[in-house]
Formats: C-alpha cells, sequence, structure tokens
C-alpha cells in the first residue's frame, strides 16, 4: 500500500522538473526569445535591460540560467516584476492561491454533491420522465457559461434585487480572508462558487448516468441480482461503486485545471484576485516573471491533483494496487 | 397433484418473445420441464436455442423491459411468473441459485469475495458481519479453495478463473439451495480446471443435496455429470430421456447429429468430424413447421407443420419420422 504512494510522489517530483525546465525553455531559449528585453517590458531604458541581465544571470549558461530562475522561484522567493515596479511576484501568487482554492473547492463540493445525485437518480429512474426532465436540467446548465451565469447572478443580487430578503444577505463583490470572518469568507463564496458549479453538475450527472447504465448491463449486477439483493442495493453498491472510478479521473483533472486557473472568468466577474486573475494581468502586460510563476503554480497543482486522484485509485479500486 | 409435491420446480408451456424494432422475436416456444430434487438435469443445445434464457426466465432475471414472459414456472408448488420482486428476492440466492459461464466477468470488481459471499448469506439471514464472514470462509474451505482463510479477503482479479469459479459456487452454495442452476460453468475455464468443477459440483451435489440444472452445449460434460437430459433447438425442446438412452437411442435427428459430431475415442481417427450441415435458424426467420427441417437429413413432407413431443413419459422426442419408434 505505501510503495505505489512513493512511486506516485517519484513520479510527481520527475513531472514537476519536466515542466519546469520545458517553461523556462520556452521563455528562455527560443531563439528570438530575447527574455532581458521581454522581462523588462515595453520600452524599457538600456538601463532596465542591463539590471535585468545582471539580476537574472542572462550572460551565464543555461543551466546556470534555469538555477537561477529556480532560485528565485523557490528558495529566496525574491521574483520580481520590472514591469510592475516593484510588485513580488511569489507573495502575489501565494495571496491569490488560497482565493482561488477557496473557489473551486467550494464548487467541487457542490458539483460532486449534486452531479452524484442527479446521475444516481437518473439511472435509477432510466427512460422515465424524471431521467429526462434531469437530462435536459443537466443539458442547459451545461451551456450556460459560467462567466455569463455569474454576471446575471451579479445583476439580480448585486444592483436590481439587492434590497429585496431573498438577496439582502449577499456581500459586496470580493474576498473576505477566512481568518478575518468566516462568516463572510463563506457568504462571499456562495454565489461564485455556485456559478462555476453549475457546468460541471450537468456534465458529471450526465457521465455518472451513462457510466451506472452502462455497469447496469455487467454480468456481476446479474450475479448479484441472482444472489437475491435488493436493487437499491444492487445500485449504490455495485453499479454505482464500480462507475466511480471513472468519475474520480474526471475530477482530477477537471480541479486541477481549475485550480490552476482555469476558473478566470469566474474570478472576474466575482472580482475575486485570485491566481486566474493574475495570471490574466500578467499576461495582458506581458509581465515575463509573473507568467512564468503562475504557469509553474498551475502546472504544479495539476501535477499534486493528479498524483492525488491517483492515490484515490488506490483507494477505491484494488486493481490498482498490486501493479505497485 | 402428486407430481407437485415430488418436483421441485415444475415449467410448464413457457414462451419468451421479446418486442424489437423488426418485429417480435419468439426466443422460448412453449417450454415444458421438471427437476426433481437432487437430480441433474442437463440442458444442452447450440447457442442461441434458448436454454440460459429459459433459465434466465426462471429466475425472474429477464430485465429487458421488451420481453413478454407467458406460461407457468412453479417452485415447490409455488407459481413464480408474476411474482412480485419482493418474493422473488426471497427466492433468488436462497432457494434457487446461479452459476454463470464467465467467472472473469460474474464478480465485482471492487470487492474481495469474502464480502461478496457475506453480501449473500446477510442478505438473505440474520447473520452478523463476523459470522457472514465465518461462513464464507467455511464456504470457500467446501470448494476446496486452497488456503480459505487468506482467499476470503482476496479480491476477484487476484483469483485464477478457476479459482474464481470455485468462489462463485461458494457464493451459490452459501444459503444451501435446493436448485443450483449452472449456466455453462466450465465454458471458460482449461480442461483440467472443467474437470475439476464437475468433480466439485458432483461432490456438491451429495453432500449438499442440491438439485442442478447445467446448461452446456458439451454432450462430453453432459455424459460426466447429467442424470436427465433436455434437448433444446430453436427455443423449444426436441428431445428429453435419462442420460443412457440420449447416448444410446437418440430418437430425434438432431441429438443423433449432435452425438455424431463428438471424435470417438477408440477406432481410426475420422478424417473429419461430422458437423450438421447449415446454421441455426435466425430468430427473425424461423422456418415453419419443424424448426430442424432445413437441416435434417431425413427430412418428410410431414415436417412443414411443427411436431409435437411424442413417446412415453420417460424419453420423448419431437420428430415426425423418428419420434414414434
Amino acid at each position: 500500500m505505501l510503495l505505489p504512494v512513493l512511486k506516485r510522489l517519484g513520479d510527481m517530483v520527475v513531472a514537476m522538473f519536466g515542466i519546469s525546465v520545458l517553461v523556462f525553455l520556452i521563455f528562455f531559449a527560443i531563439p528570438g526569445a530575447e527574455p532581458a528585453s521581454r522581462i523588462a517590458g515595453r520600452n524599457a531604458s538600456p538601463e532596465t535591460v542591463a539590471a535585468v541581465r545582471l539580476s537574472f544571470g542572462l550572460d551565464q549558461p543555461l543551466p546556470v540560467q534555469y538555477l537561477i530562475m529556480m532560485k528565485k522561484l523557490f528558495i529566496t522567493q525574491d521574483l520580481t516584476s520590472f514591469v510592475n515596479r516593484g510588485y513580488k511576484v511569489i507573495p502575489a501568487v501565494m495571496n491569490a492561491a488560497p482565493i482561488t482554492l477557496s473557489l473551486v473547492a467550494g464548487a467541487a463540493l457542490i458539483w460532486i454533491v449534486f452531479g452524484l445525485l442527479i446521475g444516481v437518480l437518473a439511472a435509477a429512474f432510466k427512460n422515465t420522465w424524471i431521467d429526462r426532465l434531469l437530462m435536459v436540467m443537466s443539458l442547459i446548465g451545461i451551456s450556460m457559461p459560467a462567466f455569463w451565469l455569474g454576471a446575471v447572478i451579479n445583476l439580480f443580487t448585486q444592483s436590481r434585487w439587492h434590497d429585496y430578503w431573498l438577496f439582502s444577505w449577499v456581500p459586496p463583490l470580493g474576498y473576505k480572508p477566512f481568518v478575518e470572518s468566516p462568516k463572510l469568507w463563506a457568504l462571499t463564496l456562495v454565489l461564485p462558487c455556485f456559478s462555476l458549479a453549475v457546468g460541471y453538475i450537468g456534465i458529471y450527472g450526465r457521465v455518472l448516468r451513462a457510466n451506472i447504465v452502462e455497469a447496469m448491463q455487467e454480468d456481476y449486477i446479474r450475479t448479484a441480482r441472482a444472489k437475491g439483493v435488493s436493487e437499491s442495493r444492487i445500485l449504490i453498491r455495485h453499479a454505482l461503486r464500480t462507475s466511480l472510478i471513472s468519475v474520480v479521473t474526471l475530477f482530477g483533472l477537471d480541479f486541477g485545471q481549475l485550480v490552476g486557473g482555469v476558473a478566470v472568468l469566474t474570478e472576474i466577474v466575482f472580482a475575486l484576485q485570485g491566481v486566474g486573475k493574475i495570471t490574466f494581468d500578467g499576461l495582458l502586460n506581458l509581465d515575463l516573471p509573473v507568467i512564468m510563476a503562475a504557469v509553474l503554480y498551475s502546472a504544479l497543482f495539476v501535477v499534486i491533483c493528479n498524483a492525488l486522484v491517483d492515490m484515490l485509485y488506490i483507494l477505491i479500486d484494488p486493481r490498482e494496487r498490486t501493479d505497485g | 397433484m402428486a407430481d407437485a409435491l415430488r418436483n421441485l420446480l415444475e415449467v410448464r408451456d413457457l414462451h419468451v418473445a421479446f418486442r424489437t424494432s423488426r418485429g417480435k422475436v419468439q426466443a422460448i416456444s412453449g417450454v415444458s420441464f421438471d427437476v426433481a430434487p437432487g437430480e441433474v438435469l442437463g440442458v444442452v443445445g447450440e447457442s442461441g436455442s434458448g436454454k440460459t434464457i429459459s433459465l434466465l426466465a426462471v429466475m425472474g432475471l429477464i430485465t429487458d423491459p421488451n420481453a413478454e414472459i407467458t406460461g407457468s414456472i412453479r417452485f415447490r408448488g409455488k407459481e413464480l411468473l408474476g411474482a412480485s420482486n419482493k418474493e422473488l428476492r426471497s427466492i433468488r440466492g436462497r432457494e434457487i441459485a446461479m452459476i454463470f459461464q464467465d467467472p472473469m466477468t460474474s464478480l465485482t470488481p471492487v470487492y474481495t469475495i469474502g464480502w461478496q459471499i457475506a453480501e449473500q448469506v446477510r442478505a438473505h439471514g440474520p447473520e452478523t458481519a463476523k459470522q457472514a464472514r465465518d461462513r464464507a470462509v467455511e464456504l470457500l474451505t467446501a470448494v476446496g479453495l486452497p488456503n480459505p482463510g487468506e482467499a476470503v479477503d482476496r479480491y476477484p482479479h487476484q483469483l485464477s478463473g478457476g479459482m474464481r469459479q470455485r468462489a462463485v459456487i461458494a457464493m451459490a452454495l452459501s444459503c444451501n439451495p435446493a436448485l443450483l442452476v449452472a449456466d455453462e460453468p466450465t465454458t471458460a475455464l482449461d480442461v483440467t480446471v472443467q474437470a475439476q468443477i464437475l468433480d466439485l459440483l458432483a461432490r456438491l451435489r451429495r453432500d449438499f443435496g442440491s438439485a442442478i440444472v447445467f446448461i452446456t452445449h458439451d454432450m462430453g460434460v453432459i455424459a460426466e455429470i447429467a442424470d436427465r437430459v433436455l434437448v433444446m433447438y430453436a427455443g423449444r425442446v426436441v428431445e428429453r430421456a435419462n442420460k443412457r438412452d440420449i447416448f444410446l437411442e437418440p430418437r430425434h435427428p438432431y441429438t443423433h447429429a449432435l452425438l455424431q459430431s463428438i471424435p470417438p475415442i477408440t477406432g481410426d481417427r475420422p478424417r473429419r468430424l461430422k458437423s450438421i450441415a447449415g446454421t441455426p435458424p435466425s430468430l427473425f426467420a424461423m422456418p415453419s413447421g419443424c424448426a430442424f427441417g432445413p437441416r435434417c437429413t431425413s427430412r418428410v413432407a410431414a415436417c412443414s407443420a411443427v411436431p409435437g413431443l411424442t413417446g412415453e413419459p420417460a424419453h420423448q422426442a419431437a420428430c415426425f419420422v423418428t419420434g414414434m419408434r
């Protein structure tokens, strides 16, 4: 049980190293990349470019440049933006991370609960009106872009009907750290999480329904029926249990991506200074240090989430345990 | 009424049809048979002859909403067709258990075999988790799984095909069923493992006293284990007799042809095995009259009508030409 976990941790380190090298090469070694003037920003004076060259050791061989970059990113953590003078990149990303993490974790909780509920109900009532209604509803959910839904929610809760009793609890847009006020933290996150989750609820509900319906055709379901086990137990303990394996795969990919900054549109609509927003701003300003830090941060999260999913596999699928 | 008490299972005039986009398909047409306590009934026939469907109907395991099942299926005198799901559930697994063809796919991959046996034990009895587990170990011992105390915590993928089939058999026996339906339980196994499983079933029948309905297409397996034999073709019973009569005096041309297709173990090796010309009829295009007619070498004019089973009660065949003999 421990060995496969260690093996996956090892894989994770190797993947992270590979990604960091690749990202570094893209920005530093591609012909015409001119890292010094990129880092210095548009319309930089020659003095600034010279300062960048010195600070990043750009007159030295590539491997040394890579090490200097990694040291600035991970050890001294003093990578600064030249476009935005004095802007410390790492603390900015570190401050943004909990915001994105809260948003995505909250959304994930919502979409897992409702996705499971919809998938199981639809499969249990396959081909009845309940199934059809749930499937149409999830299709509508998938079709609504999260940013549009967010904007509509804001329209109602922030301006038009804000004083109406139904929405009077909604705090102003923005983020409140948990340590300052757990209640406000939760309240500010409810609507952003919900609007981010809606599309995923639809996707997970549909995927799970399809998986359960397929699993119900398996021979082991017939065996369970022949044993005299009740239909509801067959659905939950046999069909749902085996269907969870593919849902967990999907979840690892989605969660990793979202934490890595894919939730940018939701963050912008709800004025959350998350990782997506920081990456977005970095790209707008062509601010290379910010982009590098953000890209590596998202890669780190995708890798961590996938490693966690792999470990979750070991837990839920006994067949994964022996190949260690 | 004496019959009803003597027989464990009585199937009368069973019809199973499926509504499909190409019209209604008759999979089983008027199948009747009995199973007495403790006997082994062999059911033979080619793939698609309706062997499995008729036994799935007995178990109430045809879940296709497009299936139409009529006739009568009585177990210990109690009608099963039209019985509620709850009633069926209390019989399935407890009084009638089933072993399936492919042990690789008939166990849920994410649970240990002990868990799966315990699930059945606890579905029908008051046992605690601990007692059910002990019972699982006991059953695994009875079916001859090596090291049962450890095997009980194994997952299906950690066992070989033969071991899995033993686990499935242990599960089927967990409630001492009066009737065990074995649907080609040896087809997916190697020949040596096949022989072990057959021995096991024969021994368990002695020890547990269960009647067995053994579905197969292998006449060799029938010779090994059956008391009486039911030969099915295209959804009908074409011959039924005790084992000796089936092998020594087959009456239906189809049974005869099936026996001809077994290689002899003495004498010269034949150049080619005799096979039955043609293929079984498609359910969508049943010939009118005797379904075996188009492939039959003894065909006569009368065969354009459907033959019924004739002959003395102990040996009947559905053939105009040879059935009366």
